[in-house]
């Protein structure tokens, strides 16, 4: 009777320490945070990191390099996190360009991949691998977001447009794909294009009912502060990317009450989402983006997994990443087969708080979202 | 395609090269009067952006931030030739482009130590925001139509300051005969600084008026210093009147490209194929019109050496 309880205890402290001492993980973070875009890839990181120190796990070891947005620097910075580094799992890339760049080959090497941002279809369907998670949204998701919004509204004379780059043409594809038809033009134009007054100009002669563009970044600032100018009040729409909380404060008055559609929102209403904003808040001293939410979730995605598997054990793993068993902060989150998020899409409105420009949820435009690309793929 | 949207493209074309004409002033005036290439002419304009924001954000007063700009622009521009520009006018323009890309790292990053990583807000005056209307309906930016008159006004003191003052005659002396004007006593050097602080002045001030309705950000100024030495180069390296002209053809060109190409491939395609196919021949088409013009006069449209 001693012998064996002295047995069950033995065995419980080898479990225990068992639990301590799960092998250690290495993250390689490649995101951009200098140039332009760099407000993307400091969100990311730090909402990564906020979810990372949170855990106090100390068995997860993230290295962070900046990509400048090139995709030949983020291929040799994945070489080098695989090779020398010797990283289990990447992150980290903000566009598809470098996503597409660097993702098959690291995924190729036995390594995970999980996409805090960048969903390029070409990475959903065909190209879809067992190795690779999305965490953020497919490219077209959002668009199809507004879409869907835009023909709940009744629109049925839409002027799209976007950059003429395979991204700019997935969104509005995405667009097309829920609105439906009847448009009053659709333009593609160039990629960091700053200057709107030909195309707002088209706008105004086009007698659109609605306007749906996705200009990310610094095109957006300018294409609404302009559109606010120009005497144009055709309702706009569009995905949350030029709707984000780092450049709301730039565009300022000119975006109030537009309509945008996000997988996320501050005021999405469960404890994770209060927590993190509050949190967030408090480490940082600004208000999370919804690719600072991004960040946070792939954490939380690889930290939940950790908990239920060792990643020397690649079969466990991913089936642990697979099941989503975390608290997202968007509320429910799955996966579909190709590894990309079910979820809900929501319809913002551009509010003023007090001195500060943000969102707010003023409806669901689509629920338990999946993607189109899931039968395309074959792993 | 109605009559007042032909009109407002005509009136966006000349807006949209007005300011490129004062964004590649400077430029060509450095090019041809001292022999360099600045890449960091670019960096010029984000600065003079970034000034007018910080100012009009302290003070509430746009014109305020528009005169930090030029003030900003100009005294950047003044350090950045006595410590770097200066030692660069004898080696050759490989040397010159090394270092004045350098530049454009250093004032991207220090930009980003001083001011963050988020575009800043920057918004037009209250008394130019809104449309004006004119007789029969069209409608028009205040603040555009502001910035074609400043634009003029600014190309109107520069043809002044280049054709009847003295300093003018002396950058005109040093742009054909350097040798020759230190020769005859004057300070080259303290000429080529005024040229630098001057042509930088205009760069930020041009930053400061696109930056109220563009984006205030990091790198803002790259992709329109391609633009100002297409410009320069049809205009003829060193020409102001070149540049004028060449600027006023680049906005006209790429505006009415934007607008009309579409419409006439849409004529022969459907729709979806012509959009593209046209809004990708716009984007070719000014350096399509340089190198038309390149093969007929290649000097540029002004340029006085053979």
């Amino acid at each position: 009777m001693l012998k064996s309880i002295g047995k069950i205890a033995a065995l419980t402290a080898m479990l225990v320490a068992g639990a301590a001492h799960a092998d250690p993980i290495k993250v390689g973070m490649i995101t951009t945070l200098s140039g332009g875009g760099a407000g993307l890839g400091i969100d990311v990181r730090d909402g990564f990191m906020l979810a990372v120190k949170q855990s106090g796990n100390k068995d997860i070891t993230v290295v962070v390099e900046d990509d400048q947005r090139k995709p030949d620097v983020a291929v040799q910075l994945a070489d080098k996190m695989i090779q020398s580094e010797k990283v289990d799992v990447l992150t980290g890339i903000i566009w598809s360009n470098l996503a597409i760049a660097v993702v098959p080959a690291a995924v190729a090497q036995g390594k995970f991949y999980l996409s805090p941002n960048a969903g390029p279809s070409a990475l959903a369907g065909k190209g879809c691998h067992k190795n690779y998670f999305n965490v953020a949204w497919q490219n077209d998701n959002l668009s199809e977001g507004a879409g869907a919004y835009a023909k709940a509204a009744g629109y049925k004379n839409s002027f799209i447009l976007a950059p003429n780059y395979p991204a700019g043409k997935d969104m509005l594809t995405g667009y097309k794909r829920t609105y439906g038809d009847g448009l009053a033009g659709e333009v593609f134009t160039k990629l960091g294009q700053k200057d709107y007054a030909a195309e707002i100009a088209q706008i105004r002669a086009s007698g659109a009912d609605s306007v749906f563009f996705f200009l990310p970044g610094g095109m957006g600032i300018s294409f609404m502060k302009q559109y606010a100018a120009s005497g144009v009040d055709i309702p706009l729409v569009g995905p949350a990317f030029s709707f984000d909380q780092g450049i709301l404060q730039a565009v300022g008055a000119a975006a109030v009450g537009v309509r945008n559609a996000s997988q996320w929102s501050k005021d999405i209403d469960n404890p994770t989402n209060k927590a993190f904003v509050e949190s967030f808040q408090k480490e940082y001293g600004r208000l999370p983006s919804l690719y600072a939410s991004q960040g946070f979730d792939t954490a939380a995605l690889l930290l939940s997994a950790m908990g239920k598997a060792d990643v020397s054990d690649a079969d466990a793993f991913r089936a642990a990443l697979k099941s989503a068993d975390f608290n997202s902060t968007r509320g429910s989150f799955s996966f579909t087969e190709n590894h990309h998020p079910v979820q809900d899409i929501f319809v913002r409105e551009v509010i003023k708080e007090g001195d500060i420009y943000t969102n707010k949820i003023v409806s669901t435009a689509l629920t338990g979202h999946g993607n189109v690309y899931v039968d395309q793929c074959k792993m | 395609m109605g009559l007042s949207l032909f009109l407002e493209q005509v009136l966006n074309g000349l807006q949209f090269g007005i300011m490129l004409f004062v964004m590649a002033a400077g430029l060509t005036l450095v090019f041809g009067v001292m022999g360099l290439i600045n890449l960091a002419h670019g960096s010029l304009y984000m600065i003079g952006a970034f000034a007018c924001a910080g100012v009009a954000a302290a003070t509430g007063s746009f014109w305020l931030g528009l005169a930090a700009s030029l003030v900003a622009a100009a005294i950047a521009g003044v350090i950045v030739e006595i410590v770097v520009i200066r030692r660069l006018y004898a080696r050759d323009h490989l040397d010159q482009v090394l270092a004045t890309f350098a530049l454009i790292l250093i004032f991207s990053e220090g930009t980003r130590y001083l001011f963050g990583s988020f575009p800043l807000y920057l918004d037009t005056p209250a008394i130019l925001s809104g449309a004006i209307t004119f007789p029969g309906g069209f409608q028009y930016p205040a603040y555009r139509l502001a910035i074609i008159v400043i634009g003029f006004v600014v190309a109107a003191g520069l043809f002044w300051l280049i054709g009847s003052t003295r300093l003018g005659i002396r950058i005109r002396a040093g742009e054909s005969d350097r040798e020759m004007i230190t020769a005859l006593g004057v300070d080259i050097g303290k000429l080529y600084t005024m040229v630098f602080a001057l042509g930088a002045a205009l760069a930020g001030f041009a930053g400061a008026l696109l930056g109220a309705i563009q984006s205030v950000q990091i790198g803002m100024g790259e992709p329109v210093l391609i633009l100002a030495f297409v410009v320069i180069v049809i205009g003829g390296i060193g020409s102001i009147p070149g540049a004028l002209v060449a600027a006023v053809l680049v906005g006209l060109t790429d505006t009415l490209g934007r607008t009309l190409l579409p419409i006439v491939f849409g004529t022969f395609m459907d729709n979806s194929a012509a959009t593209s196919t046209g809004s990708a021949l716009a984007s070719m088409l000014i350096y399509i019109l340089m190198a038309a013009i390149l093969v007929f006069r290649p000097t540029g449209l002004f340029g006085a050496r053979g």
